[in-house]
């Protein structure tokens, strides 16, 4: 678990790297999700990025697909592309864009337009049962997401053909670009909201932390029958003090000062193990 | 007679029987898809998604992500409409295997009205990057598309109408294998192109110009996207103008993609369409008439171009 952590704090300097050289980017995402993330590619899926294609692989789709630096830091660390590309990130005729496209390696469909994933996921799911295979499909939503309408036809498909095979999780910070999700458009009671839509909702305290989300995916992973959920209660901005919990970080671009300073804690807590 | 969404699901229930990745997904539109019997003969190969068209679609994507070949069928009117950001993200940009059935296009559904007419769909499918728009003349025309489609691995989008097509072509006798346009009558005075059910009419109207002394081509341009261009250059060179004509808005459908061929060439064009305003009210033969989309109206439009 301590290599993970570190890892996380790591994977997060890569982030901040990224979006303060491009001025672009969504770090108040990146870093509530960066602990899923980093749990599903390195404890929970059967992937392999020397056998991108393979049939039998584990499927994974960032519906939120804004949060996409996170994920490109993640898939460099697995090796599906070199890290030095990472610089490339929003360059001109690069594959780095704004949002997860399948023209690189490891991504499999392409999103950012927010509601799409869960949709995926069940079409994934059921071709996974169509041919047999023991595929696992992981689907990753923004809490701010869940607003569209398309979630809910895709929540109720998933649970009507009972796929089990599905996990969704759902980055729960509780904050989109105007505020609170409960202001914006109010989610909860979000559990009993999936249950009453006949999935197995797992909540999840502390969704920065690798033994929690381990414990909430084995759980997911036993469950047969219905579609699981795993509502992960993290912070936005997690891991730098100044922007956790705020809503302006949801595409703020640090300035200088505040990059040093960011790049002060994370690194402090690499060397910390925190 | 059968109508041209029957013979694509006779169709697709044949090759889904030797390719158990071909599956048929619908919107609660297995009945007017002439799906039931798809349905009941390969339950495990068709599968319904209930009235939700974003999801429809998207799992449709997610399916041929996974290595299968779906084929959506749904009302035109709403799988052009309500779940066209899915088309646009989810098939066309992430490339997917997805071939899209618009069935009871244009005003075939007649007096239900504007919210189940689909004269739009030219225009707005029509832009999306890579997606490919068909409108198939016949029962056999779309026999000859659905089996090419269901060999390819790009997307499309198929619209036919709800009503049976009259008979363009004998059995065996339409090849939609390329993307060209199959000329039903040659002639030298003046081309008609249409797509659709309209083909059939501009047959009709050619016949009464040959009556009258008028060579009259009549182009199915089945394939609205990507157009045949040559063969509008061809008929550009030839004949003495152009009539287009089709069941879809006069506006940015099969008319404006030949007026761009055209521009500039000084060739005469006259787009036979539907207006640029909710239709009038009525069965899809009173509502072609009003607007002269029939054989009269084509041959009056193919007669003036060569008076000219």
């Amino acid at each position: 678990m301590e290599e993970l952590r570190e890892k996380a704090c790591r994977l997060r300097l890569q982030v901040l790297d990224m979006v303060c050289s491009k001025k672009g980017g969504h770090i108040g995402g990146d870093f509530s999700e960066m602990e899923i993330l980093l749990q599903l590619y390195c404890r929970e899926m059967n992937i392999d990025a020397a056998r991108p294609d393979a049939p039998e692989r584990d499927r994974f789709i960032l519906s939120k697909g804004h949060s996409v630096e996170a994920l490109y830091a993640v898939l460099a660390d697995r090796g599906f592309f070199p890290a030095e590309e990472l610089s490339c990130y929003l360059s001109f005729g690069g594959r780095l864009v704004g949002h997860p496209n399948n023209q690189v390696p490891g991504i499999e469909m392409n999103t950012g337009s927010l509601g799409h994933g869960l949709s995926l996921g069940v079409g994934m799911a059921l071709a996974a049962r169509l041919r047999g295979l023991g595929s696992r499909t992981y689907v990753l939503m923004g809490d701010g997401e869940l607003a569209e309408g398309s979630v809910w036809e895709a929540a109720m498909a998933a649970s009507h053909y009972g796929l089990d095979s599905l996990c969704a999780t759902v980055d729960r910070n509780g904050l989109q670009i105007s505020g609170s999700t409960e202001d914006v458009m109010r989610l909860e009671p979000l559990a009993e909201r999936f249950r009453s839509f006949g999935w197995n909702a797992i909540e999840v305290p502390d969704g920065n932390d690798f033994a929690q989300l381990g414990a909430a995916y084995a759980l997911a992973r036993s469950t047969k029958g219905r579609p699981s959920v795993v509502i992960a209660h993290t912070v936005k901005g997690r891991g730098v003090s100044f922007m956790e919990g705020r809503a302006k970080w949801h595409h703020g671009v640090p300035a200088e000062a505040e990059r040093l300073a960011a790049a002060g804690e994370l690194e402090a807590a690499m060397r910390d193990g925190r | 007679m059968i109508a041209n969404k029957q013979a694509i699901c006779d169709n697709l229930l044949q090759l889904a029987s030797e390719d158990r990745s071909i599956l048929v997904l619908c919107s609660d539109s297995r009945g007017s898809a002439s799906a039931s019997g798809f349905a009941e003969s390969l339950p495990e190969q068709f599968i319904e998604l209930g009235i939700a068209e974003q999801n429809l679609v998207s799992v449709a994507a997610g399916l041929a992500a996974g290595g299968m070949r779906p084929f959506v069928l749904a009302p035109a009117a709403f799988l052009s409409s309500r779940s066209l950001e899915q088309i646009k993200v989810d098939v066309c940009y992430s490339g997917s295997n997805v071939k899209l059935i618009g069935i009871s296009g244009g005003v075939s559904y007649g007096p239900l009205g504007l919210t189940h007419h689909a004269v739009h769909d030219i225009a707005a499918l029509g832009v999306l990057p890579g997606l490919r728009v068909y409108m198939p003349a016949d029962a056999e025309a779309s026999r000859s598309l659905i089996r090419r489609l269901a060999a390819d691995s790009l997307p499309a989008y198929v619209r036919v109408g709800r009503n049976a097509s009259r008979e363009v072509y004998p059995e065996g006798g339409a090849d939609l294998s390329a993307d060209r346009a199959l000329t039903v009558r040659p002639g030298s005075d003046v081309t008609v192109v249409a797509c659709g059910d309209m083909v059939a009419c501009a047959a009709e109207a050619s016949d009464a110009l040959r009556d009258r002394g008028v060579s009259c081509r009549v182009l199915d341009m089945f394939c609205i996207k990507p157009l045949d261009r040559e063969a509008v250059a061809r008929a550009a060179a030839e004949t003495s103008g152009i009539v287009t004509v089709e069941e879809h808005s006069a506006f940015l459908g099969l008319g404006s993609l030949v007026a761009q061929e055209l521009a500039g060439t000084g060739v005469p064009l006259t787009r036979l369409g539907l207006p640029d305003s909710p239709v009038v009210t009525g069965s899809q033969q009173e509502v072609l008439d009003y607007y002269g989309l029939n054989a009269g109206g084509i041959a009056r439009a193919a007669w003036a171009l060569c008076r000219r």
